[in-house]
């Protein structure tokens, strides 16, 4: 039987570390696209509560924890991200693998709403995007979602075809940001550490 | 420009595709007038006008904004979803 | 030269810098102009059209005169305003429009024959011959005329692009600004603080005088300190606002401080995206000139910038100055020179019923009406009631009145508002939604109550904002009435110059009004006065006057031009930033990317996509002979190619099946679950969108495909279905092209290729042609799909795009076992082109179903998108271009793509047009090339022959016109 090695969208390219920034990717995790027939959202809801132990995200949040966590990600539809979507889910909403369909990094350390600033066009100020928080925007040209992990700690989303051109694009905003601050340059060195 | 999308908030222009004038699409599979109106037949006024727009780099939801074409207010910005032109 | 004690600057940090090859010294806090004057360098530039000798006039970024280069190469950057270059260590400038050089310009010629070049000079000299002018006229005027140049090479893309949000922006940081911020950043607002200077305080850095009880310099520190420490409070120097936009969005240039921009992967500036909810336009007034005869010389330069160079940088531009005006910035300057030790020759006020404390030479009811002196101003002649009289001075300090800076209030088409006690042009009120002016910017001209006027529109941008306002003071300051009497022109001979930087005189624009330009929009553009770098800050409101007088009316009635963003130059560089490269098209790579190019494949773009062209092999020399060998090999064996670039859309829900009935001009509600059908979507309009083919995997669950191209039109044409259209209907979609690796395994071995890597064996039962299901790969559950666009026994394999890459090397390594291989994009056209099968270059957007002979797919027993449109009668036309195969029979054995067809004998003109060849190739499986094309009644015409002719490469041969299906027209290879 052959066996099949899996490669992640940012394989080879990440960690990048500049200064305290540093931009990685997320372990590979089950998605699941999870999108509400007619009538169906609370019973949808309930039924992911009970399954999952997270209610049905309004629109721009996320519910339940790390490992466990449905991600609001447009119009009637969430990324179940985590676990296996209970069977019982198929009765109340379309489902769709997505595991693989998404590049998911990390962008942490001060100053990263900064390096978002050149990126994105959303408004990331703390009141206003707060941890919990995500958004389907533009990312560097590409549809993608930006959520908000914690004060330094954001994820940035875009389909897996272009994770080497977001990678790009953070870098060059990350090495700038970087080099703004730290008046030795420092910040502009480079570590490439493999994954 | 920005618009306020009923589901995502206020965005900016870049996230939206604008289509073109928000109109009832004709009843029936029978070709009129009413078709080539519905197709091609612009006004294209100095005013308020109605425009479908789709949120395509946010939520996907297709949208009805109203806005005035001489000072460039944006007067509604609704779903299209039970919202029918 | 420069003054002891005074000014800003750091002395203990002396700065050495170049101009035009020499060294000088300067210290840190220097501009390049300040600097220039401190060493005194009064001719800096040579004028546009004339070459006229030309000095520093201003103090800021409105400066006229001195533009100058920077850096060489692809660093050079032309038309600087050494106003604002700041000075820093090894900054080498150069001076603009000189031959050879800045002293002896031998284009100075120009001046000589001034009385022939006036405006509308080259529409009326250079009309015959009419060919010259490209050739000869134009060159040789743009060569004598202009500014500084580009390097011609490709440009450093150092700018970065960046976005701000806040609820209050404030532009500009002098008085009005800082207490506009202060005010609404103590109401709790989240502030950005905007000034295009490198520090904050506006005009009172450049004042001497005093703000609650001290130096005005010292208030603005304190005033600063307090703003920097508030969390809510950005402040963003070097930061100029260059326009405004809907909706409460601004456009800014940053421009980083050198010392800043000379670190490894910083960026020089950036051009930022603003959105405010509410914004306090501070940006205080321009002081504007008055025109007299030789107003240009060096030396001639702006009241208040003789007071900035002063107060700001401890330098004087003469030993003994003549300050002019028609207002009381005249004696300020006056005053603030004789308190710093420098000589004022005489103090000039038109104002008949002015008084003067200052012990200087004061002639009331008196006008400056000419200047002498070669390189430099080195006399003025005053005019008073008794009479002409010369005055020694190096320098002529000027005011003609102060313009508030109304542009950020008119960009979205107001025009500004005449006032006449201020003779000054005021913003229109709420021409900007959300935007109110402060302090200079609305006409406010005295310190008290620019400071009064900041803090009341902070405070009311707050309380706008639903903030609590909290109780706040004015601080003291000079609060003396603005009395200004109106004085233009200067009657007299010689020339008066409006516009310094296009070399703009008032004859000109008197011509320009006898010649009937009497609009001032048509005046702007016969003379091109205010079309320069500087958008006419220092000259419109007196070219308005002016014209005003020639056409006998008042300035309010002559009216403005239209103020258009920017408010300074922007590089493009700059406003293009983070659109070069991935940045202006992201790269979409599939999982098969890097073996690829491993396998030598040259990449070719598809939409973003990058797709392998071909796989060569040693002692292939041309791409034809791989993709020769790939087609051979698909025939013959087995080949694989990566397609997980089309377009994969999952649906799901009850109304599934009615919803693909309704996009699809054929029926998809009677598929069998486990088979595909190749479906065909039409436009509203009735025209075909795209084709693919569409899987059912469940009763309720379907899995379409969509061509590389219109993948992301047709999602969006779905969701305009499912929203707009047919909103009740319960269903559900969603993008799946990136979850799946897919790979086509075309071939007679494809079978037994898929064999050997399957966990569990297919056979022709389990998987008949358009059959599909699960398969397990290696234990890794992907989906299975019996198709072709090759014509033969083919398959399309899908697996989770982690997968992909391993499975394309297993699916590739098994292949080339059995004397297959890879194939790429250039295998994969000919195989479909043999095949009869079409893409967008057939379906591109003008063609109907009944063209491309599929007619026969539009339903008539159910409604479909596009169905009374392509009803049309003018749609279903026998005489339309419909879709035909082509082979050449004449002496060139060419077919090209684009190339036209015509009757046999019949002239190649575009009456006799037939149609158009859209897609060609030389087929190895046939022996000969073949093609596709839209041809008159084609259907009918075949065994005929018509004629093709590329007008554009020179071709023409004899085809004979075959069915669409060149190769394997009964289908046999595909089911075997």
């Amino acid at each position: 039987m052959v066996e099949l090695q899996a490669q992640s969208p940012g394989a080879g390219l990440l960690p990048i570390v500049i200064g305290d920034l540093r931009l990685n990717e997320v372990a590979p995790e089950r998605m699941t696209s999870l999108a509400p027939y007619n009538g169906q959202a609370e019973a949808l809801s309930e039924a992911m509560q009970a399954a999952h132990g997270m209610a049905w995200p309004v629109p721009g949040r996320m519910t339940g924890r790390n490992g466990a966590r449905a991600m609001w990600f447009g119009r009637e539809t969430a990324l179940l991200i985590g676990p296996e979507p209970d069977t019982g889910l198929t009765a109340h909403a379309a489902l769709s693998d997505q595991s693989d369909a998404w590049a998911v990094l990390v962008l942490e350390g001060p100053g990263a709403a900064d390096v978002l600033a050149r990126l994105c066009p959303l408004d990331l100020r703390d009141h206003v995007f707060k941890r919990g928080h995500v958004a389907r925007t533009e990312v560097a040209h590409m549809a993608g979602a930006i959520a908000r992990m914690g004060a330094d700690n954001w994820r940035i989303m875009v389909f897996r075809s272009m994770a080497g051109t977001l990678i790009h694009e953070a870098e060059t905003a990350m090495r700038r940001v970087a080099a703004r601050r730290n008046s030795t340059g420092e910040g502009a060195d480079i570590a490439r550490d493999l994954p | 420009m920005r618009l306020v999308c009923p589901v995502c908030g206020e965005r900016d222009r870049r996230e939206f595709y604008y289509q073109g004038a928000a109109l009832a699409q004709p009843e029936g599979e029978e070709w009129g007038p009413h078709w080539d109106d519905y197709l091609h037949n612009r006004d294209n006024p100095a005013g308020v006008t109605r425009d479908m727009w789709q949120h395509e780099q946010g939520c996907g939801a297709w949208l009805i904004v109203t806005r005035d074409t001489v000072s460039h207010t944006v007067l509604r910005c609704d779903l299209a979803v039970g919202a029918r032109a | 030269m420069r003054v002891e004690d005074k000014g800003l600057i750091d002395r203990d940090r002396p700065v050495v810098f170049h101009f035009d090859g020499r060294e000088y010294q300067g210290f840190a806090g220097d501009t390049l102009a300040s600097a220039l004057l401190a060493n005194d360098v009064r001719m800096v530039a040579r004028s546009f059209k004339y070459h006229r000798p030309r000095g520093v006039m201003t103090a800021g970024s409105e400066e006229p005169n001195a533009l100058v280069t920077l850096g060489l190469g692809a660093a050079q950057e032309p038309n600087l305003r050494a106003t604002t270059v700041e000075l820093h260590e090894g900054l080498w400038a150069r001076s603009q429009n000189r031959w050879p050089t800045l002293g002896l310009d031998l284009l100075a010629v120009n001046d000589l024959f001034a009385p022939v070049l006036g405006a509308g000079f080259y529409y009326k000299t250079f009309m015959w011959p009419r060919a010259f002018w490209e050739r000869i006229y134009e060159p040789v005027i743009r060569r004598a005329a202009g500014l500084g140049a580009l390097s011609g090479d490709p440009a450093q893309d150092r700018y970065e692009r960046a976005f701000a949000h806040c609820d209050l922006l404030v532009i500009g940081g002098g008085p009005a600004g800082l207490m506009a911020a202060r005010a609404a950043a103590k109401a709790g607002a989240d502030v950005i603080l905007a000034e295009e200077d490198t520090r904050l305080g506006g005009r009172l850095l450049a004042e001497s005088e005093e703000v609650d009880g001290v130096p005005a310099v010292a208030w603005v520190e304190e005033i600063v300190a307090e703003l920097a420490a508030m969390p809510n409070v950005r402040i963003m120097t070097r930061m100029a606002v260059t326009g405004a936009y809907d909706q409460g969005t601004y456009g800014a240039l940053e421009r980083l401080a050198p010392e800043v921009a000379d670190r490894a992967h910083a960026p020089k500036g950036a051009f930022w995206r603003i959105v405010a909810k509410r914004t306090v336009l501070a940006a205080g007034a321009l002081e504007r000139p008055v025109t007299f005869a030789g107003n240009d010389r060096p030396g001639v330069m702006m009241a208040g910038a003789v007071r900035a160079y002063l107060n700001r940088w401890g330098v004087v531009p003469g030993r003994s100055t003549v300050v002019f005006g028609n207002n009381d910035s005249a004696h300020r300057t006056a005053a603030d020179l004789q308190e710093a030790g420098v000589h004022v020759a005489a103090l000039v006020d038109s104002r008949h019923y002015a008084r003067c404390d200052l012990d200087v030479a004061f002639y009331p009811g008196a006008q400056v009406c000419g200047t002498a002196g070669r390189r430099g101003l080195e006399a003025v002649t005053i005019a008073t009631a008794k009479g002409e009289t010369r005055i020694a001075a190096e320098c002529l300090a000027v005011s003609g009145g102060w313009n508030p800076s109304v542009h950020l209030a008119c960009h979205m088409g107001a025009r500004p508002v005449w006032d006449a006690d201020r003779l000054a042009f005021l913003p229109p009120e709420g021409a900007v939604p959300g935007q109110r002016a402060a302090g200079a910017a609305a006409g406010e001209f005295s310190t008290r109550a620019c400071l009064e006027s900041g803090l009341a529109e902070g405070l009311r941008a707050a309380s706008d904002l639903g903030l609590k306002v909290p109780k706040m003071s004015v601080p003291s300051a000079g609060d003396a009435a603005y009395d200004i009497f109106p004085l233009w022109q200067v009657p007299g001979k010689g020339r008066a110059w409006l516009d310094f930087q296009n070399d703009v005189t008032v004859k000109d624009v008197e011509l320009a009004a006898r010649e009937n330009f009497r609009s001032v929009e048509h005046m702007k553009r016969y003379t091109t006065q205010g079309m320069a770098p500087d958008q006419g800050k220092n000259s419109n409101v007196n070219a308005l006057a002016v014209l005003a007088d020639a056409t006998g009316r008042g300035i309010p009635e002559t009216g403005t031009t239209t103020f258009r963003p920017p408010y300074v130059p922007v590089p493009i560089a700059a406003m293009g930033a983070g659109a070069k490269g991935k940045g202006f098209a992201p790269e979409r790579l599939t999982t098969s990317h890097a073996e690829s190019v491993a396998r030598g494949a040259p990449m070719i773009e598809a939409g973003l996509w990058y797709r392998p062209s071909y796989f060569p092999r040693k002692r292939e020399r041309t791409w034809r002979q791989s993709c020769d060998r790939e087609v051979t090999m698909v025939r013959g064996s087995v080949g694989i190619c990566d397609v997980s670039t089309l377009g994969k859309i999952d649906i799901q829900g009850p109304d599934a099946a009615r919803f693909l009935d309704f996009v699809y001009t054929n029926t998809f509600s009677t598929l069998r679950e486990g088979r595909v059908r190749y479906g065909l979507m039409l436009r509203e309009d009735g025209h075909v969108m795209d084709d693919g083919t569409c899987a059912r995997l469940g009763e309720q669950h379907y899995l379409m495909t969509t061509t590389t191209a219109a993948a992301g039109q047709v999602m969006r044409h779905l969701e305009f279905v499912a929203q707009v259209l047919r909103p009740g209907w319960d269903l559900r979609m969603v993008s799946v092209t990136e979850q799946w690796a897919q790979f086509a395994v075309a071939g007679t071995q494809a079978r037994d290729l898929l064999n050997g890597l399957l966990d569990e064996p297919i056979d022709d039962a389990g998987f008949p042609f358009m059959g599909c299901g699960p398969v397990s790969v290696g234990g890794v559950a992907g989906r299975l799909f019996r198709i072709s666009f090759s014509g033969e026994h083919a398959y399309e394999i899908a697996v989770p795009a982690r997968y992909g890459a391993a499975l394309f090397k297993e699916l590739v390594a098994g292949a080339e076992a059995m004397g297959g291989g890879a194939y790429g994009m250039e295998a994969l056209n000919v195989l479909r082109i043999e095949k009869g099968f079409i893409t967008h270059a057939e379906i591109h957007g003008r063609v109907t179903a009944h063209d491309i002979g599929m007619q026969g797919m539009m339903s008539g027993k159910k409604e479909f998108i596009g169905k009374p449109a392509a009803s049309r009668v003018g749609l279903l036309d026998p005489e339309r271009e419909r879709l035909v195969g082509l082979k050449p029979v004449g002496a060139v054995k060419e077919l090209l793509p684009g190339a036209h067809l015509f009757d046999e004998g019949a002239e190649a003109v575009s009456a006799n047009d037939q149609g158009y060849i859209t897609s060609a190739c030389y087929s190895p499986t046939l022996g000969h090339v073949i093609g596709q094309a839209f041809l008159r009644r084609g259907p009918e015409r075949i065994g005929e022959r018509v004629r093709m002719v590329d007008h554009l490469r020179g071709s023409e041969t004899v085809c004979e016109v075959t069915g669409v299906v060149q190769y394997d027209p009964d289908g046999g290879r595909l089911r075997g």
